[in-house]
């Protein structure tokens, strides 16, 4: 099969626009959570939409309709981890690990308990791009154009959290809502991006490009520019590649991406020697 | 316009291990400079992030240009260098032009956005500080100097009317610091610029402060400099020959 016979399936193309808007929001979102040391909460939020789902496959609603439930569940999720937190005298991967510990046995227990959709439970977590339903594009599109609105709406209250909370607050910014926003953006793009990946390997959709932006960037916004292309190149690169090679689709990408950033490392240390170790 | 820029009142705040500031109570004036001075543990950095709203107030009252600190919203008003190498992670990649313009967001409303007026003023203050040609270096390859003058450029590039520096030079070398305690004391001349500094090194801010604030928990201490060398008070507390020391490098 040659590359342009690939990309005339409509299953293909719909797989490519919705990876490549989910990546975009994950590699952008990723780079203030690298940042912020909170690199963890894809993961975490992943575990709970692992719950989540298990809920809502138990109420009979499947597919599309599950964002009903899974939706306001991890945002609220979302909204525990940083109230954790700021008042539970914890620890930013603490307070990951514990709303990621209830979602993850949730899950097993309602899995357990349900017994019939165990084979859809299981679907969730190693993610099928390939799948992607019309409708389920249409909704990643309208919740990726909010996401990137709100990012470019607050984009300097969240540079300046990132850069350092306390002389955010000093300069009058509200760093507890602007926290709030941060995670809740990234609770809707780890929902969307359950289907790309799956539970298992979301973090990495967050993690990786960040992870190689910051090796070459010389600049935050250069840096989010660099995250958001190697992410998006992964999910065309890696889809295009577990089609010709009949690979899974998720894993391929997540590699991808990590070749991306191995070849920063590579490339850093030849631009950048003095700065390498 | 009212010239009292910092009012206390028998502040105290408390951590889970005990009180750390007990009824301190003390006025910052118009263009003074004044130096927070005392032992390690004395409250001093605590003092100086309570007047922020950093650390919650236990009792008393404060105020910042005579509105009190819960209604207090003016923070363009304000400029603050805290202990910078604590603060910046090394691998973040803002540049120093970017890092800089951070501190020109308190004058914005909603959306936040920088004009070509505020690149202007960035480029400004970077040459007055001599560090244009730091422009484009990634605030993780600046030495512990270099640092400090791009954080303080972050804090002055808003033309503040009061600025508070949190042991500013507690990681550079006597020399470095002593020129950068000449530049404080030229912003805050030239400028007009009320500073609040606190550090270690009393004898060193003594030859720019115009007032000194001993705090040990409670303030012991708050007057000019020549005072706090006559002080009987301080004399106790330091020992003659100590206190002769610390004053005779003014």
């Amino acid at each position: 099969m040659n590359l342009l016979e690939i990309l005339s399936y409509g299953f293909i193309q719909r797989a490519l626009l919705a990876g490549t808007l989910i990546a975009l929001l994950c590699s952008v979102l990723g780079v203030f959570l690298v940042l912020r040391r909170l690199s963890l909460i894809g993961d975490g939020l992943a575990h709970v939409t692992f719950g989540s789902t298990a809920i809502a496959l138990a109420l009979k609603f499947y597919s599309v309709m599950s964002l009903l439930v899974t939706m306001p569940i991890v945002l609220l999720a979302s909204l525990g981890i940083l109230k954790l937190t700021e008042k539970g005298r914890l620890s930013g991967d603490a307070a990951i690990g514990l709303v990621s510990a209830l979602g993850i046995s949730a899950g097993i227990i309602l899995a357990s308990v349900g017994g019939g959709y165990n084979v859809d439970l299981l679907s969730y977590l190693f993610g099928n791009i390939l799948s992607i339903r019309s409708e389920e594009v249409v909704i990643a599109a309208l919740l990726c154009l909010g996401v990137m609105l709100m990012l470019t709406l607050y984009y300097h209250e969240l540079f300046a959290i990132s850069f350092s909370d306390e002389l955010a607050k000093v300069s009058g910014i509200h760093t507890s809502f602007i926290n709030s926003i941060l995670v809740l953006l990234t609770a809707l793009s780890v929902v969307l991006a359950m289907k790309l990946v799956g539970i298992m390997l979301i973090s990495s959709l967050l993690i990786v490009p960040a992870a190689g932006a910051l090796q070459l960037a010389r600049g935050f916004k250069v840096c989010i520019m660099l995250a958001a292309i190697q992410g998006c190149s992964s999910v065309i690169i890696g889809i295009i590649i577990s089609i010709m090679a009949n690979l899974p689709a998720s894993a391929t990408i997540v590699l991808v991406n990590l070749l991306f950033f191995a070849a920063a490392c590579i490339i850093r240390r030849f631009i950048y020697p003095a700065h390498s170790n | 316009m009212s010239t009292e820029i910092v009012a206390t009142g028998l502040l105290s705040c408390s951590y889970r291990e005990g009180r750390v500031l007990e009824d301190v109570s003390f006025q910052v004036e118009r263009g003074d400079y004044v130096g927070i001075v005392g032992p390690n543990g004395s409250g001093k950095s605590t003092l100086i992030k309570a007047l922020l709203g950093l650390v919650t107030i236990s009792s008393g009252s404060a105020a910042l240009f005579g509105t009190p600190l819960s209604g207090f919203r003016d923070w363009h008003r304000v400029g603050y260098l805290p202990q910078s190498l604590h603060l910046v992670n090394p691998v973040f990649p803002a540049t120093v032009h970017e890092t800089v313009g951070l501190g020109l967001l308190s004058l914005k409303r909603f959306p936040k956005r920088l004009n070509r007026d505020d690149i202007g003023k960035i480029d400004i203050i970077l040459e007055e500080l001599g560090i244009s040609d730091l422009r484009s270096k990634l605030i993780g390859e600046l030495s512990g100097g270099q640092l400090q003058r791009v954080l303080l450029a972050r804090a002055i590039v808003n033309d503040p009317e009061l600025l508070v520096l949190d042991e500013p030079t507690a990681a550079l070398d006597p020399e470095t610091r002593g020129r950068f305690y000449a530049m404080i004391a030229d912003i805050n001349r030239s400028r007009g610029v009320t500073v609040l500094l606190v550090t270690h090194d009393s004898g060193a801010i003594g030859e720019h402060a115009s007032k000194m604030l001993y705090l040990d928990k409670k303030v012991l201490f708050y007057g000019s400099f020549d005072q706090f060398c006559c002080s009987p008070e301080m004399s106790s507390l330091f020992g003659e020959h100590s206190q002769h020391l610390m004053c005779h490098r003014h």
